[in-house]
């Protein structure tokens, strides 16, 4: 009788396990075949056409997407010329002023940015920027972008150089360099690898960022280079293509998905195999 | 001698200027943050006061959004935005949980435990416009064959979608954080229930959940502030329908996504405040649920 019991105790527990497996398995079928699929449909779209022409009007067949490629290399480069120096010199302050009141309402600032939804950063940079300047820029969005980039940039920043060694920074000290120069030195050089690897996680999150875009860079067919006009952009290019009734546009919208997955998957990917070492928590 | 001696003391004045520059700097920029969050919430409710004065919190519980006879009742999107997310929330959760359990408990190290976490991770990084884009050209016609097998109007895009959608997107969330508290438990507490003779199911069931139910609660929490904000995904799947939602399969829409369709539209000051205020809402709750979220981290992670 206790025999039986023991034997059911034991075999729910494996039958448990096996279910909990089972379902944590699961869970990466989407992916795969989120990836199978988009592979399989934008493969045959990519050719030379494709990546240096623009889209044709609808009823033509061919085409290409370069101005969404070029528009989304500028922003996202705008972007990061915004938000990298702001970032990491927050985050700097943030690890070096742990207790300070202004560093707990700074972080309190940067925990509500992290969870803020991407539409209302597009809706408040449209009346900072758009409605005063009297049209949708390129700027703006990557304005909007830059925002969305600051939290992961701090909270990666200090993060890591929270875990240099507080001896590096007395012994620089004691040597009788400035503050700044310790600072600039000694203690970021130290976690470099760590910054470089919130950097690219950061373009990777906003690389695809469609919301904030809407009402700011707002698209745009023809290829353009000025950032105070409205540009086109990858993710807009796939949502504007993808809930469009045109097939021509669809096999566009497939391309441009592959390219716009297959470059944020790398940068993941060899993020990942950067912060290894760092261990950082994002 | 003496020359060398003040250049010598004009370079160090000059060092100092430079630090407290340097840390005068740092204070700004801190302070900027604080700064850029309240413009934000400034922003918003100073845009959305046209209509906060004519409709003030009735706003919320009209039903009707009718912007050609200028009239705007924000239920049908409160309704979309609850069942969207919650919905999402319920099916993503015994995946989340068992990640959580497998890559906390049962398997922490390991090339196989490293793949899910990876993979897991990945989930998170994928545009959410091309979740949009497979759920519209895949998971629509599998859900219309659904659908008319069951008996009821084959939709195909509607609110069941979008949960579907939004469940997977916001599995990452809770289950890394998830992960992270289970690996927290300490092993002496585990030693003991196993020493009493408990199976490695009455120790997850009795020891490890217990331990652990704030910080799964707070990455439910997470996740939940994640799915009422997400736009993009549930703008393509979600039918747009500015009527009240008659069931989970109709068509309906949620704040974040009538604001993605209808902003550019909006072409009288009310109707823009309006949704702007949906925005401003938005904004509100996912900052209460994030904070309340993110305490309970740092309480759970300080024991």
């Amino acid at each position: 009788m206790q025999n039986i019991k023991i034997q059911y105790r034991v075999a729910k527990s494996r039958v448990v396990q096996g279910i909990i497996v089972l379902f944590a398995f699961v869970v990466t079928l989407p992916l795969l075949a989120i990836i199978f699929y988009i592979f399989k449909e934008g493969i045959t779209k990519i050719n030379w056409t494709f990546l240096t022409h623009i889209p044709k009007p609808v009823g033509e067949t061919g085409g290409g997407i370069a101005n969404a490629i070029w528009g989304s290399c500028i922003i996202v480069f705008v972007a990061s010329l915004m938000a990298i120096p702001l970032g990491i010199f927050c985050g700097i302050y943030l690890s070096e002023n742990k207790t300070s009141k202004l560093a707990y309402w700074s972080r309190l600032a940067v925990d509500i940015l992290q969870g803020v939804p991407s539409i209302v950063i597009g809706i408040v940079v449209y009346f900072w920027l758009v409605k005063p300047l009297g049209t949708f820029s390129s700027f703006s969005g990557s304005v909007a972008l830059a925002i969305m980039m600051l939290p992961i940039l701090i909270r990666s920043t200090e993060e890591t150089l929270k875990m240099i060694p507080f001896s590096l920074k007395e012994a620089g000290l004691a040597l009788g360099l400035p503050y700044h120069k310790v600072v600039l030195r000694v203690i970021v050089p130290c976690g470099i690898s760590g910054i470089v690897s919130g950097v690219m996680l950061s373009i990777a999150r906003i690389a695809g960022e469609t919301a904030p875009l809407l009402f700011t860079a707002f698209g745009n067919p023809y290829l353009n280079f000025n950032i105070s006009k409205p540009m086109q952009s990858l993710p807009l290019l796939i949502f504007n293509y993808a809930t469009s009734p045109y097939d021509d546009w669809h096999d566009l919208a497939w391309g441009a998905a592959l390219i716009l997955l297959a470059t944020v998957l790398f940068l993941n990917i060899i993020t990942k195999l950067t912060t290894k070492k760092w261990n950082v928590q994002l | 001698m003496e020359g060398m001696n003040s250049v010598k003391t004009r370079k160090s004045f000059g060092q100092i200027r430079m630090e407290s520059f340097f840390k005068r700097s740092l204070i700004t920029i801190a302070l900027l943050m604080v700064v850029l969050v309240l413009a934000i919430m400034l922003t918003l409710l100073v845009h959305s006061m046209p209509t906060i004065k004519s409709l003030g919190f009735k706003f919320l519980w009209g039903k009707t959004w009718d912007p050609i006879s200028d009239v705007y009742g924000g239920y049908p999107f409160l309704i979309g935005t609850l069942l969207t997310s919650f919905i999402a929330l319920f099916i993503s959760m015994p995946f989340a949980f068992a990640i959580a359990i497998f890559l906390g408990e049962y398997k922490p190290t390991g090339w196989l435990s490293n793949l899910l976490k990876n993979t897991v991770e990945l989930i998170a990084a994928v545009p959410s416009v091309i979740y949009g884009f497979w759920g519209l050209i895949v998971l629509v016609p599998l859900v219309q064959e659904l659908e008319t097998k069951v008996g009821i109007l084959p939709y195909g895009i509607g609110i069941f979608t979008a949960s579907i959608v939004l469940a997977i997107m916001i599995i990452p969330y809770s289950a890394s954080l998830g992960r992270e508290m289970i690996r927290m438990v300490p092993a002496q507490l585990k030693e003991g229930a196993y020493s009493l003779g408990a199976t490695r199911w009455e120790v997850i069931k009795t020891v490890v959940l217990p331990y652990t139910k704030s910080g799964l609660f707070a990455g439910t929490l997470l996740a939940l502030g994640r799915a009422l904000g997400e736009t993009m995904a549930v703008t393509m799947v979600i039918g747009n329908s500015n009527m009240l939602p008659t069931s989970i399969f109709g068509p309906g829409n949620t704040m974040a996504s009538v604001i993605a369709n209808e902003f550019t539209e909006a072409d009288h000051t009310l109707y823009l405040s309006a949704l702007i205020e949906l925005g401003l809402f938005l904004f509100l709750v996912t900052v209460i649920i994030n904070v309340i979220g993110k305490r309970i981290i740092k309480k759970v992670t300080k024991e």
